[in-house]
């Protein structure tokens, strides 16, 4: 019991924290944006694949780590218009259209990290964002190196759950968006363009997938290895249920969630040889899917998720 | 710009969007190899002659076909009753182990034909389970299964790796992650010599025969039909929605742990956590290529598992990376869907 206490007083703990939760958030809220819109995008897995990929590879080849996160953002921009192409403008399946961009984004960007980066035994790294003490706060005892060292895209992922929380519940574009998930015709008729309005949701929430992504390789990490996203764009869509469609609790879902990360992997050491190191593997998928088992049928989902909307057509 | 629903559809819209989703995608492939600065044509050609160029390169082919028809169908019969299994890759895994595990500790002696049919049935099982499940979620708790059944994959890929580090190593593989191997009298008997194309084949062709009989032919198959067209329509006429739910995600389930259990008893021998290139997510693509079609599904598995091993042949020949052939497999699919569209819908200014 000892161990475990020791762990949960390390300031090391709590930092990681952060670190593992700042894809989440970023992924969930993107995610969280696309459903409050009334469209599932099963893009992200592969969304912050490339997002991790090709920022990594902007910064690889000179780019300053900022341009990274933007040409991430672009692409994943990019993959979310194709979605939306297929599921609003098409109104095709969403579930099987988000499948289909996530096994074209994540082969893709195999492919061209193959065709661009030779294959070596290191793999090539580049200089991540280093975290920054904020002034006064980090100097604080346990909670200064826990909560205020951290690297300037952590520190904008909390903010933007402030942000995105009143764009979506205090704007009148909010409210727009709010209507289009749960009733387009009834949007519709208030003079909104669902069309424009899921278009605008599909596109800025991949860009945030793809930034998430991005974290992963110019920040959490240094290089990119294929199947290195392991299933955190699932998690974030299972996330975006865990938080009712809300930002706020998107944050504490993925604080949570990175919660039970860290501190699963820090007991790896402790009872190494007791138990096998699969078990703690397991964990973040199996709290997944128990959040999802507790909190579904409480969860209001948007009335029109996944209904295309088609002008004249019911 | 509008788009209009077909009336009718004719003959022809039924086998265009395959074919048109084939050449669309491997025609933006090309663009890719092009990227890549290998000559197209010659990158093509040993794209075909890596599949079907020689007798080895036919039965490799057809090798990698077997599990590719049973993901295949394990997508195909879910999504049409929409019962979104997604859930393959892992359902594959725990069939795979469950076969050696049975094969090793329990049936070791036994001949054959005794053993390899408890084998198979014990595969498939595993596979139903790991997907009744999350249904059992979705019905009980109203869950997602898209999510559950992808985050199951997860988990039973760590499950499996966790049985081959401890209990089911093999002991003889030099401290190598392998599972012990699956009894000599449970390798499946081959089809062809001197190569390594196995009667799984067989039973893939023949599972998706007999589905395409339930389906066209049987009560059941109607009902799957109707839950997936429309749950609470059906529900009205008197479906057993969660029977029908249940009777589906055991055919798909159990089609799923049976590719495990043939790759394992048909062309390893053991398992591995590299058992699968993954053969689940695959079978989604090889579904909608079918149009979710199971006789459809024998053909469009054939296609992607020549993509995959010409794709081989073709980065040996060309120094193109082998991710070309997940690309073309991934663009086939959302063209498909596009092409499926527009069979369905006219455009109208």
């Amino acid at each position: 019991m000892n161990e475990i206490a020791d762990i949960l007083a390390s300031a090391g703990l709590w930092s990681a924290v952060l670190r593992i939760a700042t894809p989440l958030i970023f992924g969930t809220l993107g995610a969280l944006l696309c459903e409050r819109a009334g469209v599932l995008n099963l893009g992200i897995e592969g969304i912050m694949t490339f997002g991790a990929m090709v920022g990594w590879l902007a910064v690889y080849n000179g780019a300053d780590l900022w341009t990274g996160v933007l040409v991430a953002a672009l692409c994943g921009g990019a993959f979310g218009a194709l979605h939306a192409g297929l599921t609003v403008t098409l109104g095709l399946s969403q579930h099987v259209s988000g499948l289909g961009v996530t096994l074209f984004s994540a082969s893709f960007s195999y492919y061209i990290f193959r065709l661009l980066v030779p294959v070596s035994g290191t793999p090539p790294t580049v200089e991540p964002f280093q975290p920054i003490a904020i002034p006064g706060l980090s100097d604080l005892p346990f909670v200064g190196p826990a909560l205020f060292t951290q690297t300037t895209p952590t520190y904008l992922a909390i903010v933007l759950v402030i942000v995105l929380g009143y764009l979506v519940f205090k704007t009148p574009m909010g409210l727009a968006i709010r209507m289009t998930g749960e009733n387009p015709h009834a949007a519709e008729a208030q003079g909104v363009n669902p069309i424009v309005i899921r278009y605008g949701c599909v596109i800025f929430g991949s860009a945030l997938m793809a930034i998430g992504g991005s974290f992963l390789t110019l920040s959490a990490f240094n290089s990119f290895f294929p199947t290195m996203v392991q299933g955190r764009g699932w998690i974030c869509i299972a996330l975006v249920v865990f938080a009712m469609w809300r930002p706020s609790r998107a944050l504490l879902g993925a604080l949570l969630f990175a919660f039970f990360d860290a501190f699963q992997f820090r007991l790896q050491t402790v009872l190494s040889g007791v138990v096998p190191y699969q078990v703690f593997l397991m964990i973040p998928y199996i709290l997944s899917i128990a959040a999802l088992a507790f909190m579904a049928r409480r969860a209001r989902v948007p009335q029109a998720l996944m209904q295309p909307f088609r002008r004249g057509e019911r | 710009m509008r788009f209009e629903r077909r009336e009718q559809r004719s003959t022809l819209m039924v086998f265009a969007p395959p074919l048109l989703a084939v050449g669309v995608s491997l025609m933006l492939s090309g663009v890719l190899i092009a990227l890549a600065g290998a000559p197209i044509l010659e990158a093509f050609g040993a794209l075909l002659n890596g599949a079907f160029g020689s007798r080895l390169a036919i039965t490799e082919t057809l090798t990698r076909t077997a599990p590719l028809i049973l993901t295949g169908l394990a997508a195909a019969t879910a999504f049409r009753a929409k019962l979104w299994n997604i859930g393959a890759e892992g359902q594959l895994y725990l069939g795979a182990i469950v076969v050696a595990a049975v094969s090793s500790q329990v049936l070791g002696g036994l001949p054959g034909y005794v053993q390899i049919p408890l084998l198979l049935v014990a595969g498939s099982v595993a596979g139903m389970v790991l997907l009744l499940v999350p249904l059992w979620m979705r019905l009980r708790f109203s869950v997602d299964e898209v999510v559950t059944t992808l985050l199951l994959n997860f988990v039973a890929i760590l499950f499996v790796s966790m049985l081959i580090d401890t209990v089911l190593k093999d002991p003889l593989a030099f401290g190598w992650p392998q599972s012990v191997p699956v009894a000599d009298e449970a390798m499946l008997p081959r089809i062809v010599s001197r190569s390594r194309l196995h009667v799984g084949l067989l039973i893939g062709i023949l599972l998706a025969l007999v589905i395409y009989f339930i389906q066209s032919r049987t009560v059941f198959g109607i009902q799957s039909r109707a839950a997936g067209f429309n749950a609470s329509a059906a529900k009205f006429a008197g479906v057993p929605l969660k029977k029908t739910l249940v009777l589906v995600a055991m055919i798909s389930g159990g089609a799923a742990g049976l590719a495990g259990a043939i790759e394992v008893m048909g062309v390893q021998g053991y398992v591995t956590t590299e058992l699968s290139p993954s053969f689940g997510y695959s079978g989604i693509v090889v579904a909608m290529l079918a149009n979710l079609n199971p006789i459809g599904v024998i053909f469009s598995a054939l296609f992607i598992a020549a993509m995959f091993v010409g794709a081989d042949g073709m980065s040996r020949a060309m120094g193109i990376p082998t991710y070309i052939a997940d690309v073309t497999v991934a663009l086939s699919l959302l063209s498909m869907l596009v092409a499926v569209f527009f069979t369905q819908y006219r455009v109208r200014k």
